[in-house]
C-alpha cells in the first residue's frame, strides 16, 4: 500500500526560521528518509513554494480562477497531482482539462520549490 | 519547541499581528509595544513547560493586553494587583474565544496600519525603515544598527525621534475603505521597497552585514501579498525582490568586488527564488493590470530565465523600460533604458539618448560610469576617461570606485599597447 503524507504547518511560522534553522531542520528529515530510501519505500518527496505562489481554479461552471491557496474548509483534500508545466497558464489548462472530466470542488495549483524524485517505487 | 531559537522564531512570526492589534486597540505604539514585550517575557516563561499555544498570535495579544491593562491600574493605584498566574491560568478558553473574534479583515488592517504607521511622510527615508525594522519586524536596536552600519546609541537616537514624529500626527485607526486601503498599500509597498535597497546597495565588504535587510523585505513583501493575495503589484514587487535578490552569491567576489550582471557565474544564482519569482510574475500578468514592481520584476525575469549573458533579450528589455519610462518618468529609467537601448542599437544610439539628462544627473555616479562606458565603446577614450574621474568622485561605496578603475585601467592599458 502507498502511503501519501501531507505536510501542514503555520507558514509564518516556518517563514521567519533562519537560514540556520531551516537547515537542520532539513538535515533531520533527510536523515529520516534515507533510512526511508536504504530500504526501498521512498517515493517522490516536494517542499512547495509559499502559499502566495499559489492560485485556485474553483471548478464552476465556467471554472473561477482565484489568486492564492484553496481556504475552505468544507472540502477534503483527496488527491494530487505532478506535473511539468511551462508556466502558470499551461498549469490552469491541465486543470481546467482535469476539472471538466470531474467537476466540482476546487484545485489548488502550487508550485513545487524542492523536488526528489525517489527512485524506488519506479 | 522549548529552545531559545524556535521560541524566537515563534515570537517573530507572531509580532506583526500581534503588535498590529495592541496598537488598535490601545490606540498607542508605546503601550503597544510594550505589551508586546511584556507577553514576550511570560511566553519565554511559560512556553518552555507548557508548550507553545495553538495560536501564537492571539496568546500574546491576550496576555498582552491583559498586562498593559494591569499597568495602567497599577499606575492608577485604584485595585490591587492581581496575581501575575492568576491572569494565565484560564488563558486556553480565552484563545479559543479571541482567536474567532480575530476575523480576517481586522488581522489584514492591523498589520497594514501597522506598517503605515512606519511611512508617516514627515519620516526621511531612512527613519522610516529603521522604523518598520523595530517596530514590525522587531529586530533588535543593535541589529539594526548593525545592518546600518551606524552606532547603536546613533540608531536608537534616530528611532527615538521617529517614533516622537509618528506618535504627534494623528494615526487613523479607522478601518479604511477600499480606496485608501490600496494607498496604505501603495506607501507600505515602497517601503518595503526600501529596506530591500538598503540591503542591496552594500559594498562588498559590508554584504554580508547587511544581506539579513533584504532577508527581511522579503518576508514583509510574501506576509503583505499572503494578506492581499489579489494585488498584482504586490505580485510584482515580492517578485523583484526575490528575483534580484536571488543573485546575492554571485555579486561580489572573493575581494568584496562588484561583479556586473552580465559576468557573473549564473550557476551561483538561487534557482529556488527564481522559481519562485517567476511563478509570482505568472500571477500578476493574469491580472493584465501592469505597474512599475511588475515591470521592473518582467526585467529581472528577463536576466533571470538565460543561462548566457549574450542570450539575453535586450530588445524586450528596451521595451519595458520604454513602459516604465510612461509609468514612472524618471532620468533614472531613462539611464537605464539607454543600456539596454546600447545593446539594440549601439553606444552612438545610447550616448544621445542620456545626453539631455545630463543637467540632473549631475551628480548621480551611475550617469558617469554609463556615458564613461558608451564613450569607451566608441573610442571616445578621452572623453571617456573624464567621466570616469567624475564617477569616481561622485562613488558612494568603495566598491563603486573600484569597479569603475578598472574601466580606466583597460583604458590605459589600450592607448599604451
Amino acid at each position: 500500500m502507498l502511503y501519501a503524507i501531507l505536510c501542514y504547518h503555520d507558514e509564518d511560522f516556518v517563514g521567519s526560521w533562519s537560514k540556520e534553522q531551516d537547515a537542520a531542520v532539513m538535515q533531520k528529515l533527510a536523515g529520516v528518509q534515507d533510512k526511508l530510501k536504504k530500504q526501498g519505500r521512498l517515493g517522490p518527496v516536494a517542499r512547495l513554494l509559499p502559499t502566495t505562489a499559489a492560485t485556485t481554479l474553483r471548478k464552476e461552471n465556467p471554472p473561477l480562477v482565484l489568486d492564492g491557496p484553496y481556504a475552505e474548509t468544507k472540502e477534503q483534500l483527496l488527491g494530487f497531482y505532478l506535473v511539468d508545466c511551462k508556466n502558470l497558464d499551461e498549469a490552469l489548462d491541465v486543470a481546467r482539462d482535469l476539472g471538466a472530466a470531474n467537476p466540482g470542488g476546487a484545485y489548488e495549483i502550487r508550485p513545487v520549490g524542492t523536488f526528489v524524485p525517489g527512485d524506488a517505487l519506479k | 519547541m522549548t529552545d531559545t531559537a524556535w521560541i524566537d522564531a515563534a515570537l517573530t512570526s507572531a509580532r506583526p499581528q500581534a503588535v498590529g492589534a495592541l496598537v488598535r486597540y490601545f490606540r498607542d505604539l508605546d503601550i503597544a509595544e510594550e505589551a508586546f514585550q511584556n507577553a514576550c517575557l511570560r511566553a519565554l516563561k511559560s512556553w518552555p513547560h507548557n508548550g507553545p499555544p495553538r495560536d501564537a498570535a492571539a496568546w500574546l495579544i491576550m496576555v498582552g493586553r491583559n498586562a498593559a491593562i494591569d499597568e495602567v491600574r497599577r499606575n492608577r493605584r485604584q485595585q490591587p494587583l492581581p496575581e501575575d498566574d492568576q491572569a494565565v491560568s484560564d488563558l486556553d478558553d480565552a484563545e479559543e474565544e479571541l482567536a474567532e473574534r480575530l476575523d480576517g479583515s481586522h488581522y489584514r488592517d492591523d498589520i497594514l496600519r501597522l506598517m503605515f504607521i512606519c511611512c508617516h511622510p514627515d519620516l526621511p527615508p531612512t527613519q522610516q525603515v529603521a522604523l518598520a525594522l523595530r517596530i514590525v519586524s522587531g529586530l533588535s536596536v543593535k541589529q539594526i544598527a548593525r545592518a546600518f552600519l551606524v552606532s547603536e546609541a546613533a540608531m536608537e537616537q534616530r528611532i527615538t525621534r521617529a517614533k516622537a514624529r509618528v506618535a504627534d500626527a494623528s494615526v487613523p485607526f479607522e478601518t479604511p475603505g477600499a480606496a485608501e486601503r490600496t494607498e496604505r498599500l501603495a506607501v507600505v509597498a515602497a517601503m518595503i521597497y526600501l529596506i530591500f535597497n538598503e540591503g542591496y546597495s552594500a559594498s562588498g565588504d559590508t554584504a554580508e552585514t547587511r544581506k539579513p535587510l533584504c532577508e527581511e523585505a522579503i518576508r514583509l513583501a510574501r506576509l503583505l501579498l499572503r494578506l492581499f493575495q489579489g494585488e498584482p503589484e504586490i505580485m510584482g514587487l515580492t517578485a523583484l525582490l526575490l528575483l534580484q535578490h536571488a543573485r546575492a552569491e554571485a555579486r561580489f567576489d572573493a575581494d568584496g568586488t562588484l561583479i556586473l550582471l552580465e559576468d557573473q557565474d549564473r550557476s551561483r544564482w538561487n534557482q529556488k527564488m527564481i522559481t519562485e519569482g517567476l511563478a509570482l510574475i505568472d500571477k500578476a500578468m493574469r491580472h493584465r493590470q501592469s505597474g512599475p514592481y511588475q515591470i521592473q520584476a518582467a526585467i529581472a525575469a528577463l536576466h533571470s530565465r538565460v543561462e548566457k549573458a549574450e542570450d539575453t533579450d535586450w530588445r524586450q528589455i528596451d521595451l519595458l523600460y520604454g513602459a516604465l519610462e510612461i509609468m514612472q518618468p524618471s532620468p533614472v529609467v531613462t539611464l537605464n533604458r539607454a543600456v539596454a537601448v546600447s545593446k539594440v542599437r549601439g553606444a552612438q544610439a545610447a550616448l544621445d539618448m542620456i545626453e539631455p539628462l545630463a543637467p540632473r544627473l549631475s551628480n548621480y555616479f551611475h550617469f558617469f560610469g554609463v556615458r564613461g562606458a558608451f564613450l569607451m565603446q566608441l573610442g571616445r577614450n578621452e572623453e571617456a576617461r573624464v567621466a570616469f574621474d567624475r564617477a569616481i568622485a561622485l562613488a558612494n561605496t568603495s566598491a563603486e570606485a573600484a569597479h569603475i578603475r578598472m574601466h580606466l585601467d583597460r583604458l590605459i592599458r589600450d592607448s599604451q599597447s
